[in-house]
């Protein structure tokens, strides 16, 4: 992935904000690169361009050697649907819906898996994130940290390039977090890029990178030589039975 | 995204809010009952009125006098008291007609019943043996009286069923007995078959046949007809038939091109038209009425859709986010509002049938569910929910993903 000298304009009334001023960076395959910023620095328009959700006003973003710039909202939808996952500060799970379904929910809009295929990849997605055995449960029936985890499958049912997450341990307590962070940490052990927004510097020191952004420009991007491994910190701290199985 | 996929999210998102979708369906629910109902009750009516008028015979044509204008203008006369229809008109048409197979004069009178000590007023007709050919009507039992009882006048006579009722006795057999009909005897040697109300509500049972020879010189004593009833071969000639029957009737009433006639000819095909265009118009009104209905539902449908984007506006920008295009979030709302429709129509076709079969069962109107109606309001539903879901739908597949993402 290949940012280079990307600004985002937006037009606000009359006046035009800018929310990014040239911004160039590039993350290669199995990075785990945390955004960081205080509120207005132009993460989440940086997260919305990374996630194809928006496209920059001037400046080039490459993903897996494609310009988005060129292409259609509809080829955009295609491209999150095949090499993007999102994982939600708000966990954003389909209510009523059990947990398998919404893993399944990506594969839906590719017409290329069939049914079964679906299924098998949903349930593998859900043994990544040990919850094979909730299955049939509602999202309501399922803890926080349950919940962002069904996010986290997700995300990884579509095999993605990358995974994207916007704040994804904002609502959950230290302990959920640092659980959520050692599935991250896995995740990224086994090769997958991530790119996490974020403002607690505290969560930064799980990756591998971190980029902070002020004003709509990079003002640090550092290479974390000393990362904390989410799962030493979550054993330091008494044992939960919810974790039992993942520690 | 493969449509069964579609339905089966589509299922699940209105199971979410089963209350709603219900209320929601009830507008169309209620409309294509009320169609199905009202359109059951328009051609009902228009199959029993046309029942009605085949069984006084379909082929029958009754010519009766007009009040002819008169060249030098002055009052026209009753109808009733024109006395233009002769036996000579029923001897030429029985010599000249080609398309007419049997033709009887006509004459009545009313009267009061006897026997014993039971009475009843009805109505005697003085006919030939062909009237029962012409009006279809079989005798329940005995014998129809011949043309050598209207030679003779004699005073015999066929009874229908509601005058047996009423001046008989239950268990009586009335045939070979003797009435007295204004106090004159007349022995009954046959009864007719009960043909119940027709179209008009008048009972055709509560009636005396006759020779027309013994009403017109012992009831009525007068030399002319009153009615003359004719058939024609089949129901094809009684078009020719009328207008060979008007042809003839000029000419033995010595008309001149100049005259109008002092007759009139009708068959019952003008009166099915009558009656059937009248009921056309009943069933018409009533389906536009129970349109609107539908209409109203439709509104109601489109309604709860916006709401229902509006409440999943996050949902929306979710599937947006993890790769659902426009079209899929179009089609996704369009086919809920076209479920919402269908099942909606599903359910109004049975009620509109349970509503039919009540009608029928508790008011004893005729009704006649027509197939027609059924695949018309089924095709309605649908058009319903693809019109009024489209434009909710729509907006649905315009969001902004960023926006909907962030909405709360």
């Amino acid at each position: 992935m290949e940012i280079h000298d990307l600004k985002r304009e937006f037009l606000m009334g009359s006046e035009i904000v800018r929310a990014l001023k040239g911004v160039s960076f590039s993350v290669e395959q199995g990075e785990f690169v945390t955004i960081m910023g205080s509120s207005g620095s132009g993460k989440t328009t940086l997260l919305n361009i990374l996630g194809c959700l928006d496209k920059p006003t001037i400046g080039t973003y490459l993903l897996d050697n494609v310009d988005i710039k060129k292409l259609s909202r509809n080829e955009l939808a295609q491209l999150r649907n095949r090499k993007i996952g999102f994982v939600f500060q708000s966990y954003n799970l389909l209510a009523r819906t059990s947990a398998i379904e919404n893993v399944e929910l990506p594969l839906l809009y590719n017409s290329t898996i069939t049914t079964t295929q679906r299924h098998q990849m949903a349930m593998k997605a859900l043994e990544a994130v040990r919850l094979s055995d909730r299955l049939d449960h509602l999202p309501n029936q399922l803890s926080g940290g349950q919940q962002q985890r069904v996010a986290i499958a997700r995300a990884l049912v579509n095999e993605p390039v990358m995974i994207l997450a916007d704040e994804a341990t904002g609502n959950l307590d230290s302990r959920t977090s640092y659980e959520i962070m050692a599935l991250f940490q896995e995740l990224n052990r086994q090769g997958r890029t991530i790119v996490f927004v974020t403002h607690e510097p505290d969560i930064a020191a799980f990756s591998s990178r971190t980029i902070t952004l002020k004003d709509g420009h990079i003002i640090k991007d550092s290479k974390n030589e000393n990362i904390r491994s989410a799962k030493d910190m979550l054993s330091a701290l008494p044992v939960t039975e919810d974790y039992q199985n993942n520690a | 995204m493969k449509i069964l996929s579609l339905i089966r999210i589509a299922i699940r998102a209105l199971q979410r809010n089963k209350l709603r979708a219900f209320l929601t369906m009830l507008g169309i629910i209620i409309g294509v009952g009320a169609v199905i109902a009202m359109v059951a009750i328009g051609q009902g009516s228009k199959k029993s009125i046309q029942d009605q008028l085949s069984s006084m015979g379909s082929n029958m044509i009754t010519i009766r006098p007009n009040s002819n204008q008169t060249p030098g203008g002055g009052a026209r006369l009753d109808q009733s008291t024109v006395q233009s229809l002769t036996l000579a008109d029923i001897k030429a048409i029985q010599s000249q007609a080609q398309y007419i197979n049997a033709v009887s004069p006509a004459v009545q009178g009313r009267g009061q019943v006897i026997n014993g000590a039971l009475n009843w007023p009805t109505t005697m007709q003085g006919v030939s043996p062909d009237f029962l050919t012409i009006r279809n009507w079989p005798l329940k039992e005995g014998a129809p009286f011949g043309d050598a009882d209207v030679n003779a006048a004699a005073k015999v006579c066929l009874i229908g069923q509601t005058v047996v009722d009423n001046v008989f006795d239950a268990g009586d057999d009335p045939v070979g007995k003797t009435i007295r009909f204004n106090k004159i005897p007349f022995k009954i040697i046959g009864v007719l078959q009960s043909k119940g109300e027709n179209a008009f509500g008048q009972d055709q049972d509560d009636i005396l046949l006759a020779p027309y020879s013994t009403v017109q010189k012992r009831i009525l004593a007068i030399p002319y007809i009153q009615t003359i009833y004719a058939s024609s071969t089949n129901s094809e000639t009684s078009e020719p038939a009328t207008a060979e029957l008007s042809q003839i009737l000029r000419a033995s009433h010595k008309l001149t091109n100049s005259d109008q006639d002092d007759f009139s000819v009708r068959t019952q095909a003008e009166l099915i038209n009558t009656f059937s265009s009248t009921s056309q118009l009943l069933t018409v009104l009533l389906t536009a009425i129970a349109s609107i209905s539908l209409l109203v539902g439709g509104i109601g449908i489109m309604n709860i859709m916006y709401v229902s984007v509006t409440e999943r506006t996050k949902e929306i920008g979710l599937r947006m986010s993890i790769g659902a295009r426009g079209i899929d979030i179009l089609m996704q709302f369009l086919i809920e509002a076209i479920v919402i429709s269908i099942t909606g129509g599903i359910l109004g076709v049975m009620l509109g049938l349970l509503a039919s079969k009540l009608i029928t069962v508790f008011l004893s109107w005729p009704t006649l569910v027509s197939e027609y109606s059924i695949v018309l309001s089924f095709v309605v539903c649908a058009v319903t929910g693809i019109f009024f879901g489209y434009y909710p739908a729509q907006k649905a597949s315009r969001l902004d993903p960023i926006e909907a993402l962030r909405y709360e």
